[in-house]
């Protein structure tokens, strides 16, 4: 049995922030595992610029961006092992890890960080009909492949979801000499940044189809064209606006899903609305001593998010290591009213608050000239008001810890 | 891109609020083109750049050899003209470099005499 303070599963942004930020406030043996060949998870492949504006105060790349952690991780001597896949967490804290080197791992930690971010939701869990030929490919696939690995995975493109991922390879896929045919979007309002729309469609005239889906891939061996069709406020396809494309490639762009096996394993209580655990203000999960932070909790837009919050995840683990829990305070609850789709952390002790509560949410629609209104069992506490709020783009409020005050059972959010 | 046009429509994107803005060419005007739609003056700021002189950074990959992936992440050091971009990214696909690199690494000087130049954006060893 290998014994450490604290493990963090998964060497992505997250997982790299929170191990060194939890050697820094202390704690001594950290091990990060990895199931890649190499840290920095997604980053390695998002090649664009736009990443540490909030925590550099500069424009990086994804693997510039990166590189900045993995450096900080070798001068802090922070232990990793690479190839190696995490097969079981238990309650006990204890972790069962296996690679090509070392064989079979159990490991027992003090405290353990889970940060094992997202993976990409497929064709089949969108139930598009048609063929199953070769040439449709999840975006964020395609991009490993032309930016990492140098294959160019088609030269006429049609693009389901206008996701961030989904736009950033509209122009990816142009700058290499592809026809991006179209992006259709499900919904009346893009998933993505607006910087990117403008970006990464506009500048290159790629048109965007609001309100399209894909319902029809012809072809057998490989992608012969695609059919997009306008839908209804039910969602269901407008016959007569048939638009076919021929082309040989489909990237799909249709969200992502916080990867949480070994946290359903572990026993940990899952938040139905963010498909990640729920989480204390801390970072801390349901289970005392083990702390998730980043894509796995909730999917972010923007790393810099991802590093803060991971942070916080790594002090409290450090602080949980060496000063054991906190006395339990009392518990006050966090509910997404209308017009909010979650709020992270889903629990406070507000005790634990440094002098301000920070809330993550996403709203359910596009609005404009409203307020975002936090209340107290019922009582506004705080709002603030918003020109512009759309579910693409996370919302963040601080909260002043004098504000909540001792005694409330439940903090409310809406957009009214 | 088009230079004949001297009205465009446009999102101004300094913000998250994305407003709808029109640049409408106006040579009595002291700048030369009148904004509107803009929410703010940075929203003019942004319009008249985009019609004078759009500049975009350009991130993309050149191939490598001797290194544990076959592309190397690069990008222009700083803006170039967006009516560049393609001929910039031709140059860029000529090139091979082999492993060592260190990010920050120029890998083409002064790219069509822009002054900008072409950086590796991460480290790779040899193997």
């Amino acid at each position: 049995m290998l014994n450490y303070d604290i493990v963090v599963i998964g060497g992505g942004p997250a997982g790299l922030a929170a191990a060194i930020e939890a050697k820094k406030e202390g704690a001594e043996s950290i091990l990060v595992i990895e199931r890649d060949r190499e840290l920095g998870g997604i980053l390695q492949q998002c090649i664009h610029n736009g990443f540490g504006l909030v925590v550099f105060k500069e424009e990086l790349t994804g693997p510039e961006y990166a590189e900045r952690f993995i450096d900080e991780l070798a001068k802090e001597n922070i232990d990793y092992k690479l190839d190696t896949m995490v097969l079981d967490v238990n309650e006990n804290k204890q972790i069962t890890a296996m690679n090509t080197t070392d064989g079979l791992m159990n490991i027992q930690a003090k405290a353990i960080v889970l940060s094992m971010g997202c993976r990409e939701r497929t064709r089949g869990a969108i139930a598009i009909p048609g063929y199953r030929p070769a040439g449709v490919f999840n975006a964020g696939t395609a991009q490993r492949y032309l930016n990492m690995e140098g294959y160019m995975v088609g030269k006429r493109v049609v693009i389901l979801g206008s996701g961030d991922i989904g736009l950033i390879m509209a122009r990816r896929m142009t700058l290499e000499g592809a026809k991006v045919l179209a992006v259709a979007e499900l919904m009346p309002f893009s998933g993505g940044l607006t910087r990117n729309i403008v970006q990464c469609l506009d500048d290159y005239d790629i048109p965007l189809k609001l309100s399209h889906t894909v319902t029809d891939i012809k072809g057998k061996d490989r992608v012969e064209a695609v059919v997009i069709q306008q839908i209804d406020e039910n969602f269901k396809p407008i016959p007569g606006t048939e638009i076919e494309y021929e082309c040989d490639t489909l990237l799909l762009s249709v969200g992502l899903i916080p990867e949480n096996e070994l946290s359903r394993g572990a026993g940990l209580e899952i938040d139905g609305k963010t498909s990640g655990p729920v989480v204390y203000e801390s970072m801390e999960t349901s289970i005392e001593g083990i702390f998730a932070c980043g894509n796995v909790v909730h999917v972010h837009d923007l790393v810099d998010f991802v590093t803060e919050e991971s942070r916080r995840a790594g002090k409290s683990a450090a602080k949980f290591v060496l000063e054991g829990r906190a006395d339990s305070d009392k518990i006050i609850e966090t509910e997404a009213q209308s017009g909010i789709g979650y709020i992270v952390p889903q629990k406070v002790r507000i005790g634990a608050v440094d002098e301000k509560l920070a809330l993550f949410m996403r709203v359910r629609n596009v609005y404009h000239n409203k307020k975002i209104s936090v209340k107290a069992d019922g009582k506004e506490i705080y709002s603030v008001k918003k020109k512009h709020l759309a579910p693409g783009e996370m919302e963040r409020i601080d909260i002043k810890k004098d504000l909540i005050g001792e005694n409330v059972g439940k903090l409310t959010v809406e957009v009214i | 891109m088009r230079e004949s046009v001297k009205e465009k429509e446009m999102i101004c994107i300094v913000c998250p609020m994305g407003c709808h803005i029109n640049v409408v060419e106006n040579m009595e005007s002291e700048e030369g083109y009148e904004v509107e739609g803009n929410k703010c003056p940075r929203g003019k700021v942004y319009g008249i750049k985009e019609m004078t002189c759009p500049t975009r950074v350009v991130p993309t990959t050149v191939a490598i050899e001797d290194a544990f992936l076959n592309r190397l992440p690069v990008k222009t050091d700083d803006p170039i003209p967006k009516e560049l971009i393609f001929e910039c990214m031709e140059i860029i696909n000529e090139v091979v470099v082999k492993a060592p690199v260190k990010v920050g690494d120029i890998i083409i000087e002064n790219i069509l005499d822009t002054g900008v130049n072409i950086v590796a954006t991460r480290s790779m060893n040899k193997i």
